[in-house]
């Protein structure tokens, strides 16, 4: 069977759509009686509710509702644990979960109180202005260093310390490690991760239809099966009254598969109260609020080096801030915690975090979903550690790599998919060398740095290391059926937010069955199509589903042959699959176009053998036994002002090793726009909190996502280790480019400013240039 | 406080429209929800993301800064009126399909019309200046750099 | 109507927003994250006379609406909540510009960005601006944008109003009362604070043409090109037959409630040739005379720094064109 389309940058099949502006998003839907919804929110990150009156709110012209916590009595409930802790030893975990509406005590700015049913949404904003609400204000829990205290205000009034969970994992000895080390470095880092500020905000609109019974939601969510489950569940309607629809979906990063956001539980719910289809779609300001983001994490972290700078033992201890909120789990901390050991050998690993519940809003995965912090612990250690043992800081690296004949290679460590973390498959010296080359990094230093810094220029280079986990279960699946007319028809239950699954998942089924992929429709997130599968996530899609979809192709193929082998009375052997028809090797004028097939396949009358499946059709699905791992080393040469510390990006180099590669084109875009959001990480965004939980800098004016003239054109090597997880070979993509940019950045300046020497280091993410000029000591101009 | 409606006649893609609108009716709204154009997208409502761009009497501007009366007597063109017809695509798009310039295609509305408008008056763009001109265009997705080639791709194209 | 108080509230900024200074928190709103405008008549002006009877009526309760690039930020997000809307982009003949004598250019108040990026005129006789334009937010926020429009909002921020004061421009304000000339110094009377009354338009700016052995420089630095200025320095020298300074001004947007002209740094380079030690004080002397507040993206102390570094280089460059003109 020829490979034409698997591996080829083919241009994707939803593109028409979307150039046309024909494609639905969520926004895009208009029933008729559709009411519009708004919430009222508290202004306050902590306080208690001493009273809400709405009713000049109802009285308004034009709102037909609003409601309170009160008001949606029995169905008012804590929302789910939508990931329950690992089976960790001595693990701590307090759940404590967002509400649909508040009920006695609002905990961070945001929080939703009540919500206005109206004509429109302008009438519905209106009508927020009559609600009087009477809060008092309690100290706001905002600083991680101190939320443990004891005299602290409890975010929880029942959870002591603010303790949202406590985890300790262990490999090895690290004490009996450090005992024996030349040399002990130890550091505190502060990482902070941002809003993942999609392009399109949430949104959701509800229709019940009280004749037909059934409940419809487009929602734009990462989850729909899991979304119709749960609303199903709460509602007291069967899970086939309910079909979630994810259209066209602008953006999702993470945050859109937190699930049970308060508006998706208030919004279906005064659907079917009201009778009437209702909408919300959230404004840019509620999305600094409402919508989860990620955020801080400060790590004392020690590392035992030997002389010659290989890792005898790392030790470090993190606060994690969840926000308000845990009911995402500890996703994001585990990461933090494994991605911390990145592509080195380290035996003795001692980790230990508490995450603590803040006046502030939710934290849940983030594109990279914790790795950054962890990458950014120990890519900054190891440049210390070269300094400091004056060694090359990519031979430190490379002496420290897991070696290519130790996978797979067992970590021990729990992942955030409950199992023990191992590294499948990898070959990190191909992919720095690789990096090397093509950042011309011995030259740089050696010609190029000299020149330049003569001519008073302050340009510098770095180079970073990173393992990515990817590809976790539980599992996808996909029904593929080839149609009457010829064309195939695939549906998965994941959905898409621009990661061209509508054509990845096509290739991947075009050469099992001899189609061309723009013949190949895709359905992803609609559950009345396919109501089975975890969601689009932990860059997993093209590992889990894609395999699924070639799973179902290839049962599908089997098909074709068993029913042409019997319709050309030969052999399987002996038939051919290409251009849309099966035929006789060999025999010309012995051909049948699938499309004839299937109509053989489904037959109107007549007696079929026991057993037989009609049509050309079949659902399979796939659930790795553990995740994947990819990994990639990112270069970067940027040049400094010396004077405004403003900084550009004057080369950058990524080398993935992602295994088999579906779609480059594909595989290219998610690298740079990973890589875009990693530099609005590194040196653009902050959400900036005061010391009363307010948010300082809600509006794209001053959340400062990179435009085209902060990104940079990026080359992209590719390196191979297939995975063995998995028999199409792939590992994840879609997070590698966000992860290491952070230690880049922090790398790259030390070497431009030449700060090491100086004794200063970089070890906080965000930087900028005031927080430069700052820890620069305030240069003389 | 009191409000008032206003009748307004609005070229929309050739298409002249009359309508009465809310004085508060936002032009981004007008477009989507009057007039069921929903290929302008909302990102913000504030100016800054350049998803709500649409071509105002020959000018890229942010609909989601004016308002629906404002457009009386006026010529507006949306992503919705870039191909010459229902079939094929304008070479703008073509270009962003074969390069990869859309990833989730929500941008992707504002991003054309702002190219579209930068082209007329700028046929022969250099990598710095298309940057310049898209840098009003938040995109989330594809790191811009695909978005750089289409345009790059679709002068030359529109230059044959 | 009750009070409304929003985290991080925000002010507009020139075409674009930054945060206040200071978080607004008023324990007795809520946040309703609005962000469509509330209820408001509109008026599309017919004639200036109707334009400005409406607003005598009116008073602060009406607004003009010209670009709208920093007026509808704020109405959708609710800080402003004018009554009435005044849409003066019907009275196309206060766009544009024209010589007046020898030396003096006026620029109607609805002239766009648009226009003036397009003209050849403006590099040519009002460099600063030429050199300024392309700061200013994006082009699409250009194309629709007003000077007057961003004048009357008078963000400190703003780069307009930094130039228009350090080229000692004369503003034309006009009401049903009649008409006035106001000096830029006594224009800009605070953040987002005019001189103009209740009642009264911003129909024109007079500002002097580039004069011969002179030279100007804007220069700014931003987080991202077309965000407001965490400081922006205009500067103009003019050098006399022998070459040596004979009148320098230095003016500077973002270092205080208003734009501020630092005039003894302009003063200090009289009489001298503008050499690296005569630069340094003048830049030195800036960074003493400015009081800027900072935000969430600049300490005062970098923005004083910064103030010094763009000062220096500023200066140099005008300089050096200066003596290009020679």
């Amino acid at each position: 069977m020829a490979t034409r389309s698997f591996g080829a940058p083919i241009r994707r099949n939803e593109d028409a759509r979307l150039l046309r502006g024909e494609a639905l998003f969520v926004d895009d839907v208009e029933l008729p009686g559709m009411l519009h919804a708004a919430f009222l929110r508290s202004n306050l990150a902590h306080a208690t509710i001493r009273s809400i009156d709405v009713s000049a709110a109802r009285a308004r012209e034009g709102v037909v509702a609003v409601y309170t916590a009160e008001d949606l009595g029995a169905y008012w409930a804590p929302g789910p644990l939508l990931v329950p802790p690992p089976p960790i030893k001595g693990l701590v975990f307090n759940q404590r979960t967002q509400v649909p509406l508040a009920k006695g005590k609002v905990r961070h700015v945001g929080e939703p109180l009540a919500v206005v049913l109206a004509q429109s949404r302008y009438l519905a904003e209106d009508a927020l202005s009559d609600i009087a609400v009477e809060l008092d204000p309690l100290p706001a829990i905002v600083d991680l260093e101190t939320a443990g205290a004891e005299a602290a205000a409890r975010v929880h009034e029942d959870v002591r310390g603010n303790v949202a969970a406590h985890v300790r994992q262990i490999r090895g000895k690290y004490a009996a490690a450090r005992s024996r080390a030349d040399h002990i470095i130890a550091r505190r880092f502060r990482y902070d991760h941002g809003a993942s500020s999609p392009i399109e905000t949430r949104g959701i609109v509800a229709n019940w239809d009280a004749r037909g019974n059934q409940l419809t939601v487009w929602d734009t969510t990462q989850a729909p099966v899991f979304l119709r489950n749960g609303l199903a569940a709460m509602l007291g309607l069967n899970e086939r009254q309910v079909r979630v629809i994810a259209p066209f979906v602008g953006g999702g990063f993470g945050p859109k598969i937190m699930l049970f956001y308060p508006e998706e539980v208030v919004i279906p719910w005064a659907a079917k109260k009201l009778n009437r289809p209702v909408k919300w779609i959230e404004d840019r300001l509620e999305h600094f609020f409402a919508t989860t983001q990620e955020r801080s994490q400060i790590h004392d972290a020690e590392i035992a080096l030997a002389r010659g700078g290989r890792i005898l033992g790392i030790r470090d201890t993190f606060v994690h801030d969840t926000g308000a909120y845990n009911p995402y789990g500890l996703t994001v901390p585990i990461n933090s915690q494994i991605s911390i050991l990145g592509p080195y050998v380290v035996e003795n690993y001692e980790s230990t975090f508490t995450a603590v519940f803040t006046n502030k809003p939710i934290v849940t995965p983030y594109r990279g979903a914790g790795r950054q912090h962890g990458v950014f612990v120990i890519e900054r250690l190891m440049d210390i550690a070269a300094h400091e043992l004056k060694l090359d800081r990519v031979d430190i690296r490379r002496r420290n790599f897991i070696p290519t004949d130790a996978f797979p290679y067992n970590n021990e460590l729990i992942n955030q998919d409950f199992a023990p973390l191992e590294y499948d498959s990898g070959d990190y010296g191909a992919v720095l060398d690789k990096a090397i080359e093509m950042i011309g990094w011995r030259r740089f230093l050696a010609e190029e740095q000299p020149l330049l810094r003569a001519q008073g220029r302050r340009v510098g280079i770095g180079l970073v290391c990173y393992v990515e986990g990817t590809g976790i279960g539980p599992y996808e699946g996909a029904k593929i059926q080839v149609q009457a007319n010829g064309k195939v028809s695939i549906a998965t239950g994941i959905g898409t937010q621009g990661q061209g699954h509508f054509t990845s998942f096509a290739q991947i089924a075009a050469d099992q069955l001899g189609v061309e992929v723009r013949d190949i429709a895709v359905v992803t997130g609609d559950t009345d199509q396919f109501y089975w599968g975890a969601g689009t996530f932990a860059s997993r899609g093209a590992v889990v589903a894609g395999n699924a979809v070639n799973e179902a192709a290839k049962a599908v193929r089997q098909k074709i042959l068993k029913l042409a082998a019997e319709h050309f009375e030969c052999a399987e052997e002996d038939l051919e699959i290409a251009n849309g028809e099966v035929s006789v090797v060999g025999v010309p004028g012995q051909a049948i176009k699938l499309g004839a097939l299937a109509l053989k396949a489904n037959p109107m009358r007549g007696a079929v053998r026991p057993g037989t499946e009609p049509g050309l059709e079949s659902t399979q699905y796939f659930g790795p036994p553990s995740g994947t791992t990819a990994n990639g080393a990112h270069a970067m040469i940027v040049e400094v002002d010396p004077q405004t510390f403003a900084l550009k990006v004057l080369k950058y180099v990524v080398v993935h090793d992602c295994g088999t590669v579906i779609n480059p084109l594909i595989l290219a875009g998610q690298v740079h726009g990973g890589v875009a959001q990693g530099i609005g990480n590194a040196f653009y965004e902050q959400l900036v909190f005061d010391d009363e939980g307010q948010l300082l800098n809600a509006s794209l004016a001053d959340y400062l996502l990179p435009t085209a003239l902060e990104v940079p054109n990026m080359e992209i090597g590719h390196t191979v280790t297939a995975s063995p997880l998995n028999p199409l070979g792939i590992k994840g993509a879609g997070e590698a480019g966000a992860i290491p940019v952070g230690p880049l950045f922090a790398q790259a300046i030390e070497d431009a400013l030449g700060l090491l020497p100086q004794g200063i280091e970089l070890n906080e993410i965000p930087l900028s240039p005031n927080r430069l000029f700052e820890l620069t000591g305030k240069p003389r101009r | 406080m009191s409000t008032d409606t206003h009748d307004i006649t609005v070229t929309v893609n050739g298409t002249r429209y009359q309508r009465q609108v809310d004085a508060r009716m936002l032009l981004s709204d007008f477009l989507r929800h009057d007039l069921l154009l929903a290929g302008t997208h909302v990102g913000c409502e504030h100016g800054v993301c350049g998803a709500c761009t649409v071509i105002f009497d020959g000018a890229a501007v942010r609909s989601c800064l004016m308002f629906a009366a404002q457009a009386d007597g006026h010529a507006i063109t949306t992503v919705e009126g870039l191909a010459a017809d229902g079939e094929r695509l304008h070479p703008l798009q073509e270009a962003m399909r074969d390069c990869h310039g859309l990833q989730c295609g929500y941008c992707t509305p504002g991003v054309l019309m702002t190219m579209k408008a930068f082209l007329d008056e700028t046929p022969r763009p250099d990598e710095a200046q298309i940057r310049e001109a898209l840098s009003g265009n938040l995109c989330r997705c594809t790191g811009y750099q695909h978005i750089v080639e289409a345009v790059a791709l679709a002068a030359e194209r529109l230059r044959s | 109507m009750v009070a409304r108080g929003q985290p991080g509230a925000l002010t507009p900024d020139g075409d674009v927003f930054h945060t206040s200074r200071q978080a607004v928190t008023d324990f007795s709103a809520t946040l309703a994250a609005e962000m469509k405008p509330a209820p408001f008549r509109y008026v599309a002006a017919r004639s200036l006379e109707q334009a400005l009877a409406l607003k005598a009526e009116h008073g602060d309760e009406a607004r003009f609406l010209a670009g709208g690039q920093s007026l509808v930020p704020t109405m959708n997000f609710r800080l402003t909540q004018p009554a009435m809307l005044i849409d003066i982009n019907p009275l196309k003949e206060f766009a544009g510009m024209r010589r007046n004598g020898a030396d003096r250019l006026h620029i109607g108040a609805l002239t766009r960005y648009r226009s003036l990026e397009r003209d050849p005129a403006t590099a040519r006789e009002l460099p600063l601006i030429g050199e300024a334009l392309p700061h200013i937010a994006h082009p699409q926020i250009r194309n629709r944008g007003t000077i007057g429009g961003n004048l009357a909002h008078a963000d400190p921020a703003s780069e307009m109003p930094a130039i228009v004061l350090t080229l000692g421009g004369k503003l034309r304000a006009q009401s049903v009362r009649g008409e006035r000339w106001i000096e830029a110094a006594d224009f800009f009377v605070g953040a987002l604070t005019t001189a103009l009354a209740p009642d009264e338009m911003l129909m024109e700016l007079e500002l002097p043409v580039a004069q011969p052995r002179s030279g100007a420089c804007f220069m700014e630095l931003a987080r991202r090109r077309g965000d407001f200025a965490i400081i922006g320095v205009a500067c103009t020298v003019r050098l006399d037959a022998e070459g040596r300074c004979s009148e320098a001004r230095i003016g500077l947007c973002n270092a205080g409630d208003t734009p501020v002209v630092v005039a003894a740094a302009g003063d200090c380079l009289v009489g001298t040739r503008v050499e690296r030690p005569q630069i340094d004080e003048a830049a030195a002397i800036v960074q003493r005379s400015i009081e800027p507040g900072g935000n969430v993206h600049a300490s005062k102390e970098y923005q004083r720094h910064i103030a010094g570094v763009l000062t220096a280089r500023a200066l140099a460059c005008a300089n050096e064109r200066a003596g290009r003109e020679h």
